[in-house]
């Protein structure tokens, strides 16, 4: 089974509620290269989860919208079939597509913020689907709403059936979406990254529930996804793809335990382990102490009537010179805010910091222009936090000439940054659009160094970078800790980047700190019951990825 | 949200104040005396001075500024000096004809403008889109009056479909009444359409490459629907303002069209009134339009709440 992917042979064809049978898709002349996905082949069958698994720009989704018929207009099927219960859906008319989607197919989508119209009750939007594919009346449409809202586990149906999808959460939102793409009982699930943009806890329910609903209906779910932990969770079968090919595909034993092509190898070997590796204590100068912290958002109404947010209570933490604090939590537990506070780029409402023995929680914006290029910060979105209308050159100068340096001394310095993390020195006179995410992360890191800091935050900085990325990213950023002597601040959700970068960690959750201790020693034996939940919670925290 | 309309509604106490001081003042420190207009050519030095202390017009600013407000809050706008009649009856004798007007002329803009915009957006970059965006920028550089006696020349001259000028009233039948009203809705309205299916067209274009509508095309909906209930009802807070603004710049234009049309309405009286230094007409029809102004925008920020439930005051 574990064979040459272009040999892999499809059993009894009818078996199958989705057959792909050599499809390609073809790019626009413009593209970086000429398919976006080429003679893939895999099926899916019923009661089936089948996980596509690939980095960014592997063609994984394209292979999810060329099944739904949604591809956007300027990618173009130009070979092979694509088999819903037999009949090829690349060549059904554009009616003929509609009457399937929603009955016998249905997908759901990686941000489920997005995926719901903002303006609509949720309970209209599930109810559209039987509006469009049956005669129901309006009555007995709402009940049925009501009815599979019960069964995705949503609380209080007969009450959240007329509530809009700003007042749920994620989590809920993504429940509405899976009971309007269940309603019907299509024979085909397609989820596009359905719990990426969840938090952990979360993550598990809604892998737990895809599980549970395939189960009881029988459904066939392709399942596309770029975490092996959730593929360790879900999958019966694997398909990895890279640059628009299938590279490997079987069972999830097979491809996880004892991957046989080399790129499926890099990429299982990339996961970060649970397991955090033995590091040594580090005893420098403190660099950080954080004393007591309160920051409080919202406003004090005029009557009274104000709403006010405790986004981080009572946190006490510090950081020495050459260590990495990690800072773990989820959406909504405050990691950021008490970031933000230490950069000061917010105020504190009460509490004390300080950084080498100057307290800067308290210091008006006119005094705290010296202390502002000792701690940096790298953001999580390597995309965005790049000006797109300023060369690269010109992002990296603009800091160390606020404070001073002059032009040819500070070029100098960028070109020997882009070196040490990794770019072409001459580099600096392109545009962030000519690099790649990891690449722009990087330069953000180098940027970050411009001005010689003491403190080094990383904001999530790794999150948005596929796995093979992150691996080298954080890397460079432990390296760049040791070479400086940097006391590094390190947010995440995700555990096991934590456990790899981190010599010690505190977990947040609410805005107050529940545990903290040694890297190894929270992982080992976590005292607080939320930081258990949280670990249990890693998709894939029982299997070992990895041919070793 | 009733405290939220509350609020508004008393803020609009100090913006009408505003309004009132700055129109009192701008007329009586304007050269042009209303006693001299009245008395004729040949009136006397005295005669003059006689009807001018019958005015109150001799009376210091503050006590006729007093004086005016006082009566307002009693629900009195004064007597007009040229017509001799009540401002309060000289208004609403006038009220219908703009008012027909504006409401046709922003209906009939709607209409046209947003399913115009809506199909430049869904066929981006095709001949239709070109169109639409080509009669839009025709439509912002003609000026009213060249379209409005265009459209005379051609409807009313020479095919005899519609009648050149005027205007008859509601009361008298709805096919005269809207007879007399296309030609001038249709001139007014062309550069709203412009303007609005312009907008339309770039909020829909920046909704339709959102996460729901592919969300509902995946759930198998027509491409209308998909149109009209997802994307038109998320873009529809930015053209519902620009309409709302359409609205009342069309109250505040009516001057220059009821001239054009010759419709006897409050932009010809406020004409009449400002020639003959009409002071209580001219304050009343000033005070008036910024009244509406102000409650267009109330309604404008209040139909944010039906348009977007995410929008609570």
């Amino acid at each position: 089974m574990n064979a040459d992917p272009s040999e892999y042979v499809l059993e009894v064809k009818n078996q199958y509620v989705l057959e792909v049978k050599n499809l390609t898709v073809s790019l626009p002349k413009s593209g970086d290269r000429a398919n976006a996905i080429e003679n893939i082949s895999f099926g899916v069958k019923p009661g089936e989860i089948v996980c596509v698994v690939g980095e960014s720009g592997s063609g994984k989704s394209v292979t999810a919208s060329a099944v739904m018929g949604l591809l956007p207009a300027a990618l173009k099927p130009v070979n092979g079939e694509t088999l819903l219960d037999g009949e090829n859906t690349l060549a059904a008319s554009k009616s003929r597509l509609r009457d399937l989607r929603g009955t016998r197919m249905a997908m759901i989508f990686q941000e489920p913020m997005t995926a719901l119209n903002p303006v609509a009750r949720v309970g209209e939007q599930i109810a559209e689907v039987l509006e469009i594919h049956t005669t129901l009346s309006a009555s007995e449409r709402r009940r049925k709403a009501i009815e599979i809202m019960e069964s995705v586990h949503l609380p209080d149906p007969e009450k959240m059936v007329d509530a809009y999808p700003h007042q749920l959460s994620g989590g809920q939102r993504q429940r509405i979406m899976i009971a309007t793409a269940l309603v019907l009982d299509p024979a085909l699930l397609i989820a596009d990254e359905p719990t990426t943009a969840l938090d952990v806890t979360t993550q598990a329910q809604i892998l737990t529930l895809v599980k549970e609903m395939q189960e009881r209906r029988g459904t066939g779910v392709l399942f596309i996804t770029h975490d092996f932990g959730v593929v360790a969770e879900i999958a019966d079968r694997v398909v990895v793809m890279q640059n628009g090919r299938v590279v490997e595909q079987g069972t999830r034993d097979e491809v996880l335990m004892n991957p046989q092509q080399p790129y499926t190898q890099m990429l299982v070997a990339s996961v970060p382990s649970m397991t955090p590796p033995e590091r040594d204590s580090v005893g420098g100068d403190m660099a950080i102490e954080v004393v007591k912290l309160d920051k409080e958002y919202g406003t004090k109404g005029l009557f009274g009537n104000g709403r006010v947010v405790l986004a981080a209570s009572n946190v006490d933490l510090h950081v020495r010179k050459g260590e990495t604090l990690g800072i773990v939590g989820e959406s909504g537990s405050g990691k950021s805010t008490v970031a933000r506070c230490i950069a000061r780029l917010i105020a504190p409402t009460s509490g004390s910091i300080s950084l080498h023995g100057t307290e800067i929680a308290t210091l008006p914006e006119s005094k705290l222009r010296p202390h502002r290029r000792k701690v940096q910060i790298v953001f999580q979105d390597p995309y965005r936090s790049l000006n797109p209308r300023r060369n690269i050159g010109l992002s990296l100068i603009e800091a160390p000439m606020n404070f001073g340096m002059a032009k040819p001394e500070a070029m100098a310095k960028a070109r020997e940054l882009m070196e040490l993390v990794g770019l072409q020195g001459d580099a600096l006179d392109r545009f962030p659009h000519q690099f790649s995410g990891g690449q722009r992360q990087r330069i953000c890191i180098a940027r970050a160094l411009m001005v010689e800091p003491e403190v080094l935050i990383a904001d999530e900085a790794v999150s948005a970078l596929d796995v093979s990325v992150q691996a080298q990213v954080l890397d460079l950023l432990d390296d760049i800790r040791e070479r400086y002597n940097l006391a590094m601040l390190f947010i995440t959700h995700d555990l096991r980047v934590a456990a790899q970068i981190c010599d010690r960690l505190i977990v947040m959750n609410k805005g107050v700190v529940v545990e903290q201790g040694l890297t190894a020693q929270v992982f080992s034996s976590p005292s607080h019951e939320y930081t258990r939940l949280l670990l249990d919670a890693a998709p894939g925290t029982d299997a070992q990825f990895g041919a070793g | 949200m009733a405290y939220y309309l509350l609020k508004r509604l008393i803020a609009t106490i100090p913006v009408m104040l505003v309004v009132a001081v700055f129109i009192f003042l701008l007329l009586r420190l304007t050269p042009g005396d209303p006693a001299a207009m009245i008395a004729g050519d040949f009136a006397s030095e005295a005669q003059v001075a006689e009807i001018r202390e019958k005015l109150g017009l001799n009376d210091p600013l503050l006590v006729q500024f007093g004086i005016w407000i006082g009566n307002i809050f009693q629900g009195d706008l004064g007597e007009s000096f040229f017509f001799k009649k009540q401002v309060t009856d000289l208004i609403m004798a006038r009220i219908e004809p703009t008012l027909s007007l504006s409401v046709v002329t922003i209906i009939l803009t709607v209409s046209i403008a947003v399913p115009m915009g809506v199909v430049a957006a869904y066929r981006q970059g095709t001949w239709l889109d070109r169109t639409v965006m080509a009669f839009s920028v025709l439509g912002f550089s003609i000026p009213v009056f060249v379209i409005g006696f265009a459209f005379i020349y051609i409807f009313s001259l020479e095919l005899k479909w519609l009648p050149v000028q005027g205007y008859q009233r509601l009361s008298e039948g709805v096919g005269g009444w809207l007879k007399h009203l296309i030609l001038p809705s249709l001139a007014l309205s062309v550069i709203f359409v412009a303007f609005i299916a312009r907008m339309t067209r770039t909020s829909v274009l920046e909704v339709l490459g959102e996460d729901y509508i592919r969300t509902a095309r995946a759930k198998g909906q027509t491409e209308t629907k998909v149109l009209v209930r997802h994307a038109l009802r998320n873009a529809a807070v930015p053209i519902v303002t620009v309409i709302g603004f359409a609205f009342a710049i069309l109250i505040g234009g009516v001057v220059v069209t009821e001239s054009v049309f010759n419709i006897p309405g409050l932009g010809l009286l406020t004409v009449d009134a400002v020639l003959n230094r009409d002071f209580p007409t001219i304050q009343a029809v000033v005070l008036l339009f910024s009244m509406i102004y102000v409650l267009i925008n109330l309604i404008i920020d209040l139909s944010y709440t039906v348009l977007d439930p995410r929008i609570r005051y």
